[in-house]
C-alpha cells in the first residue's frame, strides 16, 4: 500500500487523513525524523490552515529544508488552500499587498491570499478538474491563483461573480495544488489521482 | 463515523431548522455563501493553533508575527474585565476594523450572551467568527442568539458537554471549554475538558446497548436527541472544540492539547505578561508539537516563570466574579 505522509503542524490535516483512510497508509508529518520513519513516504499532503502560521512552524521545525528536498526530488505532492500558498513563489495579500512570509516556494505560481475576500464570502461549488473531474469544493477565506508560469500549468477555474474567472488549481510535474478544499466534503478524488502519481 | 461526516449531517439539520424558519442561502450562481461545509469549515482550518485576545492593532500585529491563527478582538482583556468591573460589551467597531484592515489571519470578536444586535454589527462589518462569550456581560440570562439565522460563524463556551451540544443546537460552530477567564489558572479549563470528554465517551460506551441511555441523556440534560446521537457516534465533539480560559504558560497549552483540545485560546497570558512576543511564539509552537516532548522544553524555555501572568487562584473568586456560570 502507497504511504501517504500528511503534514501535521496546524490546519485541517485530520480531514485529509480520514479521506486516505481506505486508500493508503497514513504518516503524520510532525517533524524532519517522520519522513523515515516506517520505510518512509511515497506522497505528501499539505493541508488546509493559516498558512502564516504553518510558515512559522516549518521554519522552527526544521522541516522547511527537508520538504523542499522531497518535493524537488519528484515526491507527487498535494496542496490544498494554504498548502497552496506555501508552494506559491509569489504571495500577495488581498489587503496588506505583499508579504514575506515563510514559504517553500517550489512552485512557478503567485497567489492573492483571502482571494475572494473574507469569511463572509467564502462560497461552496462544484469545481471541474483537467484530469480529475468533477469535486465538491469549499472555498474557505480562499486564495486565488493570480498567474502560471514555467511548468505549472491550470487544472481548474471558476467563474466568480465578482473576481471573473480564475485559476482555483494547477499542477507542476509532481505536484498537485489547489485554492480549496475537497477534503472537508469527503472526496476521494483528487486524493485518488496523488495516489496514481506514487511510481510503483 | 469520520469527522468529515459530521459535516454533511449537520448540513441536514441545518436544511430542516433552514425550512422550518424559511431562511435562505445566499447564492450568486453556482456559489452558495454561508454554507455548512463554510461556516464549519473555517473553525476547522484553525485546528491546532493559538488564537490570541487582541484589544489593538499593535497587539494583533505582534499575534500574526508569532504564528497565531487568528485574533480576538475585546474592548478589554479579561484579567482587565475583572479589575475594572462594570458591564463589559464588544469593542469599537473602529479598532476591529484597522485591525481588519491591518493582518491577514481571521478576525474574531466578541459580542455579549444573547445580544443579537451587536452580533450583527459584527456581522456586517464582516468579522470572521464571532464569540457570544460569558467574558463579556450577558444581556439576556434565559437565551443565547440563535446562530442558525447568521452567515458567519460563531464560536461558544460550554463547561461540558450538555452545554456544548445545547450550543451546537443553537447553531455555533465551534466550541471552546470555558475554563475561567483572566485567571492565569488552567485549573477550570481543565475541569471542563475532562467533564466534555468523559460524557463523550459515556456516550459513545452506550451505542451498544440501544438509544435508551442517549435518550435518556439527551433529556436529562436538555440537549437535542439527534446531536446526542451524533457525538456518540463519532466519538467526539461533532464541531471544533478549543480549550480556554486560565491558559498561560506553553506546558499549559500542551497539557489542553493533550487532553484533546483541538487548538487553544490565549486571553490575558499573552498581553498580561512580561514577555508578549516570545511567550506568543513558545505557545504557538507548544500548541502544536504538544506530543513531542523535545519542542514542549524548547518553548517553555523561550519563557520565564517570573514574566508570566501572576494570576488569580480561582478558589480565591467571590461567587459573583465567577464568569463560567455565565449563559448553561
Amino acid at each position: 500500500m502507497v504511504r501517504v505522509g500528511v503534514l501535521a503542524l496546524q490546519g485541517d490535516f485530520l480531514e485529509h487523513l480520514e479521506v486516505l483512510q481506505n486508500l493508503a497508509e497514513t504518516r503524520l508529518i510532525m517533524g524532519a525524523k517522520d519522513f523515515n520513519a516506517d520505510g518512509g513516504i511515497d506522497a505528501l499532503v499539505l493541508p488546509g490552515g493559516e498558512s502564516t502560521t504553518i510558515g512559522r512552524l516549518l521554519e522552527a521545525t526544521a522541516l522547511k529544508s527537508e520538504l523542499i528536498e522531497k518535493i524537488k526530488e519528484g515526491m507527487p505532492t498535494l496542496a490544498t488552500c494554504a498548502g497552496t500558498v506555501l508552494l506559491a513563489k509569489r504571495i500577495k495579500d488581498r489587503v496588506v499587498g505583499e508579504t514575506d512570509q515563510q514559504r517553500l516556494g517550489v512552485m512557478d505560481i503567485s497567489v492573492i491570499r483571502n482571494g475572494f475576500g473574507r469569511q463572509s464570502n467564502s462560497f461552496e461549488c462544484k469545481v471541474e478538474l483537467k484530469g480529475i473531474g468533477a469535486v465538491k469544493a469549499s472555498f474557505i477565506r480562499a486564495p486565488r491563483i493570480d498567474s502560471v508560469w514555467g511548468s505549472a500549468e491550470p487544472i481548474g477555474y471558476i467563474n466568480h461573480p465578482k473576481v471573473g474567472r480564475t485559476i482555483v488549481g494547477a499542477v507542476q510535474s509532481n505536484i498537485i495544488a489547489l485554492t480549496f478544499h475537497p477534503e472537508i466534503h469527503g472526496d476521494e478524488k483528487v486524493h485518488r489521482t496523488l495516489i496514481s502519481m506514487v511510481r510503483r | 463515523m469520520r469527522f468529515v461526516d459530521s459535516y454533511s449531517f449537520l448540513e441536514k439539520l441545518r436544511s430542516l431548522i433552514y425550512e422550518l424558519m424559511e431562511l435562505t442561502d445566499k447564492t450568486e450562481g453556482e456559489l452558495r455563501e454561508a454554507s455548512t461545509s463554510v461556516k464549519l469549515g473555517l473553525p476547522s482550518m484553525l485546528k491546532g493553533g493559538v488564537i490570541m485576545d487582541v484589544t489593538n492593532p499593535e497587539q494583533a500585529g505582534v499575534a500574526e508575527d508569532a504564528g497565531a491563527v487568528a485574533v480576538m478582538v475585546l474592548d478589554k482583556l479579561p484579567y482587565d474585565v475583572r479589575k475594572s468591573g462594570g458591564v463589559a460589551r464588544s469593542a469599537d467597531i473602529k479598532v476591529i476594523e484597522d485591525i481588519m484592515s491591518n493582518i491577514t489571519i481571521p478576525v474574531s470578536a466578541k459580542c455579549r450572551i444573547g445580544h443579537y444586535q451587536e452580533a450583527r454589527l459584527l456581522e456586517e462589518i464582516g468579522v470572521d467568527l464571532i464569540d457570544e462569550s460569558e467574558v463579556l456581560t450577558p444581556v439576556d440570562d434565559k437565551g443565547h442568539i440563535n446562530k442558525w439565522s447568521f452567515s458567519v460563524p460563531f464560536v461558544n463556551g460550554a463547561r461540558g458537554l450538555p452545554e456544548a451540544l445545547r450550543r451546537i443546537g443553537e447553531g455555533s460552530s465551534m466550541i471552546r471549554t470555558k475554563g475561567e477567564a483572566g485567571t492565569g489558572d488552567v485549573s477550570e479549563a481543565v475541569r471542563h475538558m475532562k467533564a466534555l470528554t468523559k460524557d463523550i465517551k459515556f456516550l459513545a460506551s452506550s451505542l451498544e446497548g440501544g438509544d435508551d441511555v442517549i435518550r435518556k441523556y439527551s433529556r436529562k440534560n436538555a440537549v437535542p436527541y439527534e446531536l446526542a446521537l451524533l457525538t456518540a457516534r463519532l466519538g467526539r465533539l461533532p464541531v471544533v472544540n478549543f480549550a480556554a480560559g486560565g491558559i498561560a504558560t506553553p506546558a499549559d497549552a500542551a497539557l489542553m492539547m493533550w487532553l484533546g483540545a483541538d487548538g487553544i485560546f490565549v486571553g490575558s497570558g499573552i498581553f498580561k505578561s512580561n514577555d508578549p512576543q516570545r511567550r506568543a511564539e513558545a505557545i504557538v509552537l507548544a500548541t502544536s508539537c504538544w506530543n513531542d516532548p523535545e519542542k514542549v522544553v524548547e518553548a517553555q524555555r523561550m519563557v520565564t516563570e517570573g514574566s508570566a501572568l501572576t494570576g488569580l487562584d480561582i478558589r480565591s473568586l467571590r461567587p459573583e466574579e465567577i464568569l463560567q456560570v455565565r449563559g448553561e
